[in-house]
């Protein structure tokens, strides 16, 4: 229980940085000054009480805390789970009618290898965009720069437009999930509601995390 | 020929004190012998059985600081067939404020039993019942409710105050599921152990004290031997002797039987109820019959066609060639007879060929009258899962067209002898709830079983059986004494019979074959010549059943064939003893109507002057006739009257 | 009607296991599913073979014994309905049906359809009560319990402890069960003073039973024979967590 709980908090708190994170993103409509201005804000909060990027890296704990609690607490449940059923899951009965069961959703049992998609990705991204050591179609200290260069490339925009649904699949059952486990889900009303819920922001941040992508690969913004 | 039976000395209750009987539970309370808490610890008593009455009263005597050891057929103590019970519980609350109270509830369950139970034991029942209900809330039973918060009650059974307490149509399942977790509280707290999966297959009694059990652990077939200083037998009834009834699969008789054939009395076996409202038989496959909860008699019309022989559709019989046949002979409780009455008539219907549905054994109640009159979601907020339950197993529609019932085995009032203490004629051999014969007498008023269950197991037995604790000092005793070696050899022996047998037809059939003989002949109606003739096939049907009976696999394992065998092995002795005993029972009362002793116009005619005894029967060893020890009934209290519901 | 079944035969707890297909003719369409398992095993018996082993006693829908997990799907694929109130009808001449027990590394098989559910036991023991000791109880309506609150109760009372919602999730986890027994006795008021410590304990034990954790996917409440929903699992985590800082002081 306790493990689902840091699941779930670790989980939302992620969210919370999606959501940050894609709003930062939408900036590239602001051009390279507006874009980098913002990497540039991101660091100066707090300032003068706290040193350059300080905010930024007390943001960049919590998230790393709640990044490795998630996945330890995942590891953790997912191996119980293994253990409960014989390692197979849903998959553990012999027969090959209803594999999929009565009603569950294919978000719903994709979690794990999803989450597993997700973590990869995130280390590719963070090579690429953030510390630039990967530089698809060329390096720069512009993180705006280097969005461009690597969205003009067919091959990263699928990358990222891969890891974007299997996101977006992660959070239409986890977001649900997150609040059910906290115990929030009281009744048939409310669950219909946060599952809606789960819908709506889950969308929200992938066409959020979407249009830049595809609009520097449309060449709408360059 | 060699006689049927032959009649001993009568037997007495001697633990009811004299006196008022609203003073006697008090008295004998006072007199029992208690038991210092630190040495209740050192005393240890096996309970068989986990139904209401089995775990109240494990729960109890656990709470008590005794320990307890408890056993169950089915995986999970709360599995008992207790959980299937659906109307309510009675108890003379007198919430309602509408005249009960304890000495009505006593009146009307001696009136109901057709006064053919001991009125000590009865109004004990009465006094204890408010308690129950108190003690069930207190453990979260959700009885229903009304908007204010509290406790609703229906009426029942044909009785005039409202006080039976219930839960949707799922009362059992509750009161046991309360019973159950005092039962689990209890194992965690250490005084309690439970053995799932055990069939106790003999009872082990040394110095003429019952001692200990045999059960045979059903996983692997392990006999194991327990000893204890009291054993408690809560095993249920017998119905299934009829194959067809109620109860669930496993219900038997061997527990008691096995009892009884070391030395406890069997009393009035052939009292067993038929409940009028089960949904027919559908074919040759049927393996149990569903009941269908009285409670739709309240709303419901029982017709069927003047017609013998009409095979039109319910809906095309126009009104008047319909015989509402129990408004018409019982113009003052119509639908609303009691079990027996309503059930009877029902068989005659079929017998003349007016019977409907399949093999034309049904009668149809029809609730379209009380649709028009409160609407149908009124009798969707009432009947819903009961309807939807005729649904699935018939799909008819019961809101469309009318329901087909028939009568069915439902509950068995004859059981274990037991005296005033709830102790059997083997002492230390007690027996509670429905495998003791003790407070219904000749028929059981609905909602009345749960309330005896657990008044015997929360209230009475844990303040009798200390009286026996104290003063009986057993002595110590373990499994290589030579009367648990030689019970454990003879199950053993007995065992193996099954297996080596090798016969061509399977235990099911046999079974099949017995219930259709004891439903035939000592069923809704019996008479002299029937009986006798049942007595033969049954024991022509025994020993073939031990010479061709097929029992496949082998004892060391999970063998639910070598289970059903010793079950139905059971029951055939108990079928011939009950056979004998409505034979020698030569008058009509309650559930047991010989067609001999009837008024003018078929109406159940008792005998007080001949038969207000207790039938209690002697086991007097295989193949030798049973020996018949009366007790008297003695009324002081209520006046003896003939039933009537004109 | 016609039926070929495949089922799992399985001699013992230690034994390797099969699926094994048998025909079974003569069905009818009024036949419970387990009558029709009953006609299988006459066939079986006369033939001198080990009939299957499966659990079963009321045959009501209201023990809980029942337990097959009939196409895939725990109890078969009618909602609402124990395998025992399943009906051949529901089925057409010429199907082929697999029949499997319930399957969790807590339910170990004991012979073939028949699985060992005293896990299930245990978290009751754990604390699946109200401490009222026989004789202590107030009276009965010194209390007064709300209609809505006794109506839920009941809802999750209902509860027949088959072990379906187990059988079902793909994580093997018990929680419906268990959330259903916190819920009865959590909100009535009879059960305030232990709910939290209840539910933290059953909890705890149905995690020492080796149950898999709920990733809230609902495959067990779609299963469930009475229908419990799966807000009491929410319920449960709720009290869990309001219990979890009390366990640390
Ligand atoms: C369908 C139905 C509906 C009913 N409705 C009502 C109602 O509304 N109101 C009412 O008052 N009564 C009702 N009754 C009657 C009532 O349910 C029973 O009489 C009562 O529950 C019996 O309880 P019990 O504890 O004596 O036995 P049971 O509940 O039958 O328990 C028997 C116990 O003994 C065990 N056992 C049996 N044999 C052995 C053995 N050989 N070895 C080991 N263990 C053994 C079983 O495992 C079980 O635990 C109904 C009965 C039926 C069938
Ligand atoms: C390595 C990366 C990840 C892995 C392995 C992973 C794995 C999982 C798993 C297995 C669950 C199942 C829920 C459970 O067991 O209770 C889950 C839930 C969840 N995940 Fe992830 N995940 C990862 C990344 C992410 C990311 C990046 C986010 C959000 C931005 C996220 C948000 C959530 C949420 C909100 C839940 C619901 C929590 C709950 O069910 O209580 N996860 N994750
Ligand atoms: C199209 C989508 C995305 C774009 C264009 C994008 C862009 C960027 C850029 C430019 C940075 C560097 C910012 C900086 O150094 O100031 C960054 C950092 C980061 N991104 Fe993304 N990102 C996308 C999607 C995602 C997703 C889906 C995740 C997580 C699941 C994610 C997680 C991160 C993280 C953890 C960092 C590091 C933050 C930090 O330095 O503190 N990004 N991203
Ligand atoms: S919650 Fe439903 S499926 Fe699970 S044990 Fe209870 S009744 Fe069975
Ligand atoms: S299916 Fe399993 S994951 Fe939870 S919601 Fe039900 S227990
Ligand atoms: S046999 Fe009792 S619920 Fe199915």
């Amino acid at each position: 229980m306790a493990l689902h709980a840091a699941m779930a908090i670790s989980g939302l708190i992620m969210i919370l940085f999606l959501l940050a994170h894609m709003y930062g993103n939408l900036k590239v409509f602001e051009g390279q000054q507006g874009f980098d201005s913002y990497a540039g804000y991101l660091r100066e909060i707090g300032q003068p009480l706290l040193p350059y990027a300080g905010a930024l890296w007390i943001l960049r704990v919590i998230l790393l805390v709640s990044v490795l609690l998630h996945i330890f607490s995942a590891f953790t449940l997912w191996h119980r789970s293994r253990r409960a059923t014989a390692g197979k899951g849903g998959w553990r009965y012999e027969t090959t009618k209803n594999r999929r069961g009565v009603q569950r959703s294919y978000s719903s049992f994709t979690m794990r290898w999803g989450g597993v998609i997700i973590g990869l990705f995130v280390i590719y991204h963070l090579l690429h965009l953030s510390a630039d050591v990967i530089a698809p179609g060329g390096a720069s200290d512009s993180p705006y720069q280097r969005m461009v260069n690597g969205f003009q490339i067919w091959w990263v925009v699928l990358s990222y437009v891969i890891a974007l649904i299997a996101l977006g699949f992660h959070l239409r059952h986890g977001i649900w999930s997150a609040f059910a486990s906290l115990g929030a889900n009281k009744s048939v009303a409310t669950r219909r509601f946060l599952n809606q819920l789960a819908t709506v922001v889950m969308l929200i941040i992938l066409v959020g995390f979407l249009v830049p992508p595809l609009a520097i690969f449309t060449g709408w913004v360059s | 020929m060699e006689p049927l039976f032959t009649v001993g000395e009568p037997i007495q209750d001697a633990k009811a004190p004299a006196g008022p009987l609203q003073d006697q539970w008090e008295t004998r309370r006072f007199g029992a012998k208690l038991i210092n808490p630190a040495n209740r610890r050192k005393l240890s008593v096996i309970i068989v059985g986990t139904g209401l009455a089995g775990s109240s009263a494990a729960a109890t005597l656990g709470e008590a600081g005794y320990h307890v050891k408890s056993f169950c057929y089915q995986d999970s103590p709360r599995r008992a067939h207790s959980i299937a019970a659906q109307g309510g519980i009675n108890a003379a609350k007198n919430y309602r404020n509408d005249g009960d109270s304890i000495r009505r509830l006593f009146y009307d369950t001696v009136k109901g039993g057709d006064y053919r139970s001991r009125e000590s034991n009865v109004y004990r029942l009465a006094e204890v019942s408010s308690a129950i209900i108190d003690q069930c809330v207190a453990q979260g039973v959700p009885f229903a409710r009304d908007y204010g918060g509290l406790l609703d009650t229906r009426s029942f059974g044909g009785v005039q105050v409202s006080r039976t307490f219930y839960a949707r149509g799922q009362t059992g399942q509750q009161l046991l599921l309360g019973a159950y977790q005092a039962l689990e509280r209890q194992v965690s707290a250490g005084t309690v152990e439970v053995h799932t999966r055990h069939e106790m297959l003999e009872l082990i009694v040394i110095d003429g004290l019952a001692r200990g059990v045999v059960v045979r652990d059903l996983v692997d077939g392990t006999l194991e031997t327990h000893l204890a200083d009291a054993v408690v037998l809560a095993t249920g009834g017998y119905g299934n002797v009829y194959h067809l009834s109620t109860n669930a699969m496993g219900c038997n008789t061997s527990a008691t039987w096995r009892a009884h054939r070391k030395g406890a009395l069997f009393a009035n076996p052939c009292f067993t109820q038929i409940h009028p409202t089960c949904i027919p038989v559908s074919g040759e496959h049927q393996s149990k019959l569903t009941l269908m909860s009285e409670s739709l008699r309240n709303d419901g019309r029982i017709w069927v066609p003047v017609q013998a022989g009409d095979t039109r559709a319910p809906g095309d019989i126009p009104k008047d060639e319909r015989d509402y046949y129990l408004e018409r002979q019982y113009p003052a409780f119509g639908n609303l007879v009691p079990r027996d009455v309503a059930s009877r008539a029902a068989k005659n219907q079929c017998d003349a060929g007016r019977g409907v549905g399949p093999g034309g054994r049904g009668v149809y109640l029809d609730l379209a009258d009380a649709i028009t009159r409160l609407g149908r979601d009124a009798i969707e907020e009432k009947y819903g899962n009961l309807l939807d339950m005729y649904q699935k197993i018939t799909d008819e529609d019961p809101y469309r067209s009318p329901m087909r019932i028939y009568p069915a085995v439902h509950y068995t009032m004859g059981g274990l002898w037991v005296d005033y203490d709830l102790e059997s004629t083997i002492p230390g051999l007690f027996v509670i709830g429905e495998a003791n014969y003790s407070d219904h007498g000749a028929n059981r008023l609905g909602a009345s079983a749960l309330m005896q269950g657990l008044a015997d197991g929360y209230f009475i037995l844990p303040n009798t059986i200390n009286d026996y604790l104290a003063k009986n000092p057993v002595g110590t005793a373990d499994s290589s004494h030579p009367e648990a070696v030689k019970a454990l050899e003879t199950v053993r022996e007995r065992l193996n019979r099954f297996l080596s047998i090798a016969g061509n037809r399977t235990v099911d059939s046999f079974h099949k074959e017995l219930g259709a003989i004891v439903w035939e002949y000592c069923g809704m109606e019996r008479n002299a010549e029937g009986l006798e003739h049942a007595v033969g096939l049954i024991r022509a049907l025994k020993a073939e059943f031990w010479l061709d009976v097929k029992v496949t696999g082998m004892n060391e394992e999970l063998n639910q064939t070598l289970e059903r065998a010793g079950r139905v092995a059971d029951f055939f002795e108990l079928a011939e003893l009950m056979c004998i005993d409505a034979l020698h029972r030569g008058e009509s009362c309650g559930s047991h109507f010989r067609t001999e002793s009837q008024t003018g116009d078929g109406e159940a005619l008792r005998n007080d002057d001949a038969f207000a005894y207790v039938a209690a029967w002697e086991f007097t060893g295989e193949g030798s006739p049973p020996r018949l020890r009366k007790e008297n009934l003695e009324y002081h209290n209520v006046e003896l009257a003939q039933r009537s519901y004109k | 009607m016609n039926i070929t079944v495949r089922i799992w035969r399985q001699h013992d707890q230690t034994a390797a296991g099969q699926m094994v297909s048998y025909r079974v003719d003569g069905v009818s369409p009024d036949m419970s599913f387990l009558e029709m398992l009953d006609v299988l095993n006459d066939q079986l018996s006369a033939a001198g073979d080990d009939p299957v082993a499966f659990d079963h006693d009321c045959r009501e829908g209201i023990c809980g014994m029942c337990s097959l997990v009939i196409n895939g799907i725990a109890h078969g694929p009618e909602a609402l309905t124990t395998t025992c109130q399943l009906y051949m009808r529901h089925f057409n001449d010429g199907d082929t049906i697999d029949i499997e027990p319930w399957r969790s590394a807590s339910f170990p098989i004991l012979r073939d359809l028949i699985v060992d559910r005293s896990a299930l036991d245990r978290i009751i023991q754990a604390g699946g009560y109200i401490s009222a000791p026989t004789g202590s109880a107030p009276d009965a309506a010194a209390t007064l319990v709300p209609k809505k609150d006794a109506d839920r109760a009941f809802d999750a009372a209902v509860c027949i402890g088959c072990g379906a919602c187990i059988a079902a999730c793909p994580n093997g986890s018990g929680m419906l069960f268990t959330g259903a027994k916190a819920n009865h006795l959590g909100v009535l008021p009879q059960g305030q003073p232990e709910r939290h410590e209840r539910a933290l304990a059953m909890v705890n034990q149905h995690d020492a039973e080796g149950f898999g954790g709920c990733t809230q996917i609902g495959e067990c409440t779609a299963v469930c024979p009475v229908g419990i929903p799966l807000d009491m699992i929410s319920f449960l985590n709720a009290d869990v967590l309001s219990a979890l800082p009390k366990e640390n002081t």
